[in-house]
C-alpha cells in the first residue's frame, strides 16, 4: 500500500485529535487510551523502525497483542507517518484498512494481526528466535499485552519458555489498568520475575519513567515493563 | 526399514544443513531424533517443552521474520489442541509453515483416544490454502517432506503414520497415481490404506487411485477416471482419518456428472478399544475383509 498524502512531524499533543477522528468503537475506548503513552514513548524514543524502513529485515518489531481498542496505536502510526491521517475517519468501515482489531496484511507498520488474546507473546517469542537465527541480533522485539490478557494460558507458556532460555531481545510491556477479574498473587511483575525475566513497574503515564524502564539493561534475560494506568471503570 | 518419523528426523536434519531458512520447533515429542541437529544448529532447532500453543505461536513468529518453520508433535496436540493458533498465527498473519504430525488416528491403539486425532484433516479443511500430504511409506514421506520444506511460504501439513504400505510407489507431490484400472467404479485409497484396499478389491473390476496429497484434491485425476466410465460413476474413498473427510471434494470434482460417493474412514464414535493397529483397523471396518464387504455392497 502506498500513500501520497502522508505527513510527519506530529507530536504527542496531536494524538488526542487524531484519536478523536476514529468513532464507532466506544466500548473499547478505555482500552485505547490506556495504551496511549506506552505506545507513544516506544515509537517516539525507543523503537528503531520508521515508515521508510517498514520492511527492513533488521528493524525492531512492535507487536500489539492486545488488539482491541487500537485507536491509540493507529493514532501513533499516523503521527509517525506510516499512513495518512485521512484514513482514521474510516475506522471500522468496509473499505477502510483500519478495523477494530488490526490486520497486518492491511495496515503498513502493523506487525501482527491481533484481536484474539494470547497470541502476541508467543508470536514475539518466535520472532525473537527467528531474528537471532537470521543473525539479526541487533533487532529488538516488543510486545504489548493487557493485564487481563495475561489470564490466557498461552502467555504463561511464552513467559516460562522465554525466561528459561534467556531470550534477551524479547521485551514485553504489560498495560495494567486493573481489568483482570482474578489478578496475580504478588502482582504482575512477580509472575515474570519467577520465570527469570528482568522487570520494572512504572507509572504508565510518566514518559520519563517509561523511557527509563524501556531502556534498562537486562543482559541474558527478557525484560518486562509493567505500566500502571488508572483502573478501567 | 525405518519408520516415517525416523525418516522425518534424518531428512529434516540434513535439510537444516543445506537451507538456512529452515527451523524445527518441537514440544518434547520427537526431540531425540534431532539431538545432533540441535547441536549443529542451536538457533534453528527449538524445543519449547510441553507447550503446544506456544509451539504454534513460535512457528508463526519465526515465519514473520522470514524463516520457514517445521513444527512437529502428535496430531492431537499439533492440530486439535492449538487449533485457533493454527488458524490465526499462520493464515491470518499471511504467513506459512510446515506442520508434521505423527500418531494420527490409530498409530497407538493401546494409548487410547487421547492420542488419536481422526479429525485433523477435516479441521484443516475449515481453513484456506493448506496443502495436506498423507504418505503411505517412509520413502514417500521423504519425498513429500522435501517438497513441503521447499514449498516457498505455503502452509503444508504432513501426516506421518506408523501404518505403512509394504512398498513405496512412484508418487509425485500433488497428484493421484493410477494403480490399476477397471470399469465398475473408482476406489481412492489414501496413504497407508493402499495395501489393504488392493487386497480388498482383488478380482473386482475397479480403478484404484492412490492419493498421497489430498489437499488440494486432484480433481483432474478423478474426472479423467470418471470420464472413462459409461453413465454414472461410483466412487469409494478410503481414508485413514475421519470418514467422509474428502466426500465433498469428490462431489465438487464431479459436480456436473452423475455419481455416487461412499466415504470410508474412522467413524466419529469412539471405538474404546486398545490393542494393535491391525486390530483397530478391523474394529473400524477398515481391514481388507471389512473394506471388501462395504465396497462390494456399494458398487452396482
Amino acid at each position: 500500500m502506498t500513500f501520497t498524502d502522508v505527513h510527519t512531524g506530529y507530536g504527542y499533543d496531536d494524538l488526542p485529535r487524531l484519536m478523536s477522528l476514529m468513532t464507532g468503537d466506544e466500548k473499547h475506548g478505555p482500552a485505547a487510551t490506556s495504551t496511549l503513552d506506552v505506545v507513544w514513548v516506544l515509537y517516539d524514543r525507543v523503537l528503531r523502525v520508521s515508515a521508510e524502513g517498514v520492511d527492513a529485515p533488521g528493524r525492531d518489531r512492535f507487536l500489539l497483542s492486545k488488539g482491541h481498542g487500537p485507536m491509540a496505536y493507529y493514532a501513533v502510526l499516523a503521527a509517525k507517518g506510516f499512513f495518512p491521517e485521512s484514513l482514521l475517519a474510516g475506522f471500522g468501515a468496509y473499505d477502510s484498512p483500519l478495523g477494530h482489531h488490526p490486520d497486518r496484511v492491511l495496515v503498513p507498520g502493523v506487525e501482527i494481526s491481533s484481536g484474539s488474546l494470547g497470541h502476541g507473546l508467543p508470536l514475539a517469542v518466535g520472532s525473537a528466535l527467528g531474528l537471532r537465527a537470521r543473525g539479526l541480533s541487533g533487532a529488538a522485539v516488543w510486545v504489548l499485552v493487557g493485564d487481563a490478557e495475561l489470564d490466557e494460558g498461552s502467555n504463561h507458556e511464552a513467559i516460562a519458555y522465554a525466561g528459561a532460555v534467556g531470550l534477551e531481545r524479547l521485551h514485553a510491556v504489560v498495560v495494567d489498568n486493573g481489568s483482570a477479574s482474578h489478578g496475580r498473587p504478588g502482582g504482575i511483575a512477580a509472575r515474570f520475575e519467577a520465570a527469570g525475566w528482568s522487570t520494572a513497574t512504572v507509572d504508565g503515564r510518566d514518559h520519563e519513567a517509561l523511557y527509563e524502564a524501556y531502556t534498562a539493561p537486562h543482559p541474558g534475560r527478557p525484560h518486562v515493563v509493567v505500566a500502571r494506568v488508572e483502573a478501567k471503570v | 526399514m525405518d519408520t516415517m518419523r525416523e525418516r522425518f528426523a534424518s531428512v529434516v536434519s540434513r535439510l537444516l544443513d543445506d537451507d538456512p531458512r529452515l527451523a524445527v520447533v518441537l514440544a518434547e515429542i520427537g526431540k531425540d531424533g534431532f539431538t545432533d541437529a540441535a547441536r549443529a544448529h542451536p538457533d534453528r532447532v527449538v524445543n519449547v517443552g510441553i507447550r503446544e500453543q506456544l509451539l504454534i505461536g513460535v512457528g508463526g513468529g519465526l515465519a514473520l521474520t522470514g524463516m520457514r518453520p517445521i513444527l512437529h508433535t502428535f496430531a492431537s496436540f499439533l492440530v486439535e489442541r492449538p487449533f485457533e493458533q493454527v488458524k490465526l498465527d499462520f493464515g491470518h498473519q499471511g504467513v506459512g509453515g510446515v506442520l508434521v504430525s505423527a500418531a494420527g488416528s490409530y498409530d497407538w491403539p493401546a494409548g487410547g483416544y487421547t492420542h488419536m486425532a481422526p479429525g485433523d484433516v477435516a479441521l484443516l479443511d475449515t481453513l484456506d490454502g493448506w496443502t495436506v500430504h498423507v504418505p503411505g511409506h517412509p520413502d514417500e514421506a521423504e519425498t513429500l517432506l522435501r517438497d513441503a520444506a521447499a514449498a516457498g511460504d505455503d502452509s503444508v501439513y504432513v501426516r506421518l503414520s506408523a501404518h505403512s504400505n509394504s512398498a513405496p510407489r512412484d508418487i509425485a507431490p500433488g497428484g493421484f497415481l493410477t494403480v490399476r484400472e477397471g470399469r465398475r467404479g473408482v476406489v481412492i485409497a489414501v496413504g497407508p490404506m493402499l495395501d489393504g484396499v488392493l487386497t480388498a478389491v482383488e478380482g473386482l473390476d475397479v480403478t484404484v487411485l492412490y492419493a498421497t496429497t489430498v489437499r488440494p484434491f486432484d480433481e483432474r485425476a478423478v474426472r479423467a477416471t470418471a470420464g472413462a466410465a459409461a453413465g454414472g460413476v461410483d466412487v469409494v474413498l478410503v481414508e485413514p482419518y475421519l470418514e467422509g473427510t474428502s466426500t465433498a471434494a469428490v462431489n465438487d470434482a464431479l459436480a456436473d456428472r452423475p455419481h455416487r460417493v461412499l466415504g470410508l474412514g474412522i467413524p466419529r464414535r469412539e471405538l474404546r478399544r486398545y490393542g494393535t493397529i491391525d486390530e483397530h483397523l478391523a474394529g473400524q471396518g477398515l481391514d481388507p475383509v471389512g473394506l471388501r464387504e462395504r465396497i462390494s455392497a456399494f458398487l452396482r
